[in-house]
């Protein structure tokens, strides 16, 4: 089995979901949250808020420094994600439809390095 | 010792088929195609006449040469895919796996989460058996260029777990559109070369056969037919396209006596079977339209019309527009064609300027068909097209 994270991108500078679209996507996730996880699919996934409340922690040279505001300035940013575990790229890139479709954006599947055998 | 020839056809018709098998027994493309190159190497020093099965010999040895390669090494894909192996001793070579290892690998190679340029350059490599250098010099790009496509494909197919399998009756529409592509691209490069030289026969004629090969394996599917039907008729013609001075012969100039009839009959077979299946499609469309050019000792052009409306109904891009623009000017002159030309947007396209230019030629407006043949012949990518275009062009003189 391998994990792959289904990252959704958000373009932050186009215009809002109505209230209306916003409440549809989100029943349709969670439409699509219960199918991962009576399917044993689901591992992690939740829906992130805008990148003006995230901050930035660097450790350098033992200096700890923070900075307001995502990592990377770009207009596209990390919307929301979900963790899935499947056994191949095939079945995650099927599922990654089912969840593009539900939020209404492009969905990002990257795979996890695999474990370290124990 | 065996004579070049002799294990250089071998080699092509065996090498895809003995990889596709061992990435089954492997569980791995790169591994398989390491021990298949070992045991051709094998072959080589040891063959004196070959084997009467030189591919189960082949797929023997490099199984055997994978197990000793893989006891050497002791890292964890070594040993998943050593006990892969041990779990299939000595599996006979069957007909029927084998027929599906090699729609396995092409699937695989040309999986939609690979980049288009590492779909073809992984497909001549491991079902075509072409060498990196072979490959670069079709493309014209540097040979690192096309080795770092093919390790990266490959890692990819290995990280991101792309799995080695035919894809399900419902999956197939999404899945078999890309291969036909990388198949027909592969053809097209071969014909029409974006730059230098006009034809590169290798890529015409490795397209033709995996076409077979994949018509042969998927007998129930028309637009495998269409594209094999397609490349045929196209191939056919070959002989006929080039003059003596390497330069651009036109289908209505093309000596027809130079046409190959077996390949010509193949392909109208091969449209016939189509047709009879009624499930038409833009591959199959499209080998119609080249089944009505080859038809006796003139074209239809009405019924080649009827069918580029047909194509453009399914498929209703620039390019189909343009070709239709072509079989306008037949039927209903070159006035109409010419008025059917404007929005057609293909930027950099030198077909498009050569056909209005032709247009223009046709309607007796001299002056803008000369100054549209120079902006064809800035655009145009190869030689033959260029001199085909300057002779045009001086025609109007």
């Amino acid at each position: 089995m391998k994990q792959y994270l289904l990252a959704v991108h958000h373009a932050y500078d186009a215009p809002p979901m109505s209230d209306e679209e916003m409440q549809k996507a989100f029943a349709q996730v969670d439409r699509v949250n219960t199918e991962l996880r009576s399917a044993g699919i689901w591992v992690f996934g939740g829906g992130l808020l805008p990148p003006d409340s995230a901050t930035v922690v660097r450790v350098e040279g033992g200096n700890t420094t923070m900075t307001d505001g995502p990592f990377a300035e770009t207009k596209e940013q990390l919307g929301g994600f979900w963790v899935i575990r499947c056994a191949d790229l095939d079945e995650a890139l099927a599922w990654a439809e089912k969840c593009s479709r539900a939020c209404m954006g492009p969905v990002e599947v990257r795979p996890f390095e695999d474990e370290p055998e124990g | 010792m065996l004579g070049g020839m002799d294990l250089e056809s071998i080699y092509r018709a065996e090498y895809g088929r003995c990889v596709a098998t061992l990435a089954r027994l492997l569980g791995d493309v790169s591994l398989a195609e390491e021990a298949v190159q070992d045991a051709f190497a094998v072959a080589l020093q040891k063959w004196g006449v070959p084997p009467p099965n030189p591919g189960a010999w082949i797929v023997t040895t490099a199984r055997n040469r994978a197990i000793d390669r893989l006891r050497r090494e002791s890292t964890r894909e070594a040993r998943h895919a050593q006990a892969l192996l041990l779990r299939q001793p000595d599996e006979p070579r069957e007909v029927g796996p084998v027929r599906d290892d090699q729609l396995r690998l092409i699937f695989t190679c040309c999986h939609p989460a690979l980049a288009p340029l590492a779909q073809t350059a992984l497909t001549l490599r491991l079902l075509g058996g072409l060498e990196v250098p072979e490959i670069a010099r079709a493309y014209l790009v540097p040979e690192a260029t096309i080795a770092q496509r093919i390790v990266r494909a490959k890692k990819k197919i290995r990280d991101a777990a792309i799995p080695y399998r035919v894809p399900d009756a419902a999956e197939l529409p999404a899945r078999l559109p890309p291969v036909l592509t990388v198949l027909y691209l592969i053809f097209n490069e071969g014909y029409t070369s974006t730059a230098g030289a006009l034809v590169r026969t290798g890529l015409c004629q490795e397209a033709v056969r995996l076409a077979r090969e994949l018509a042969d394996l998927m007998p129930d599917e028309p637009e495998v037919l269409g594209l094999l039907a397609l490349l045929v008729l196209i191939e056919a013609r070959r002989p006929a396209r080039v003059g003596p001075a390497g330069e651009l012969v036109t289908l209505a100039e093309q000596d027809r006596s130079l046409w190959n009839r077996e390949q010509i009959a193949e392909g109208h077979a091969l449209v016939r079977r189509c047709l009879r299946r009624n499930r038409p499609g833009p591959y199959q469309i499209q080998a119609a339209i080249n089944a009505v050019h080859t038809d006796g000792s003139a074209t239809d052009w009405a019924q080649v019309l009827a069918l580029y409306d047909q194509l453009f109904a399914h498929s209703p891009t620039p390019v189909v527009a343009l070709n239709r623009a072509v079989a306008v000017a037949e039927v209903h002159g070159p006035e109409t064609a010419l008025a059917s030309l404007d929005g057609i947007d293909l930027p950099g396209y030198h077909l498009l300027p050569a056909t209005r230019a032709d247009l223009l030629a046709r309607l007796g407006r001299t002056a803008e068909a000369r100054a549209t043949y120079d902006e064809a012949i800035t655009l145009a990518g190869n030689d033959a097209e260029r001199t085909f275009l300057r002779n045009r062009r001086s025609d109007l003189d």
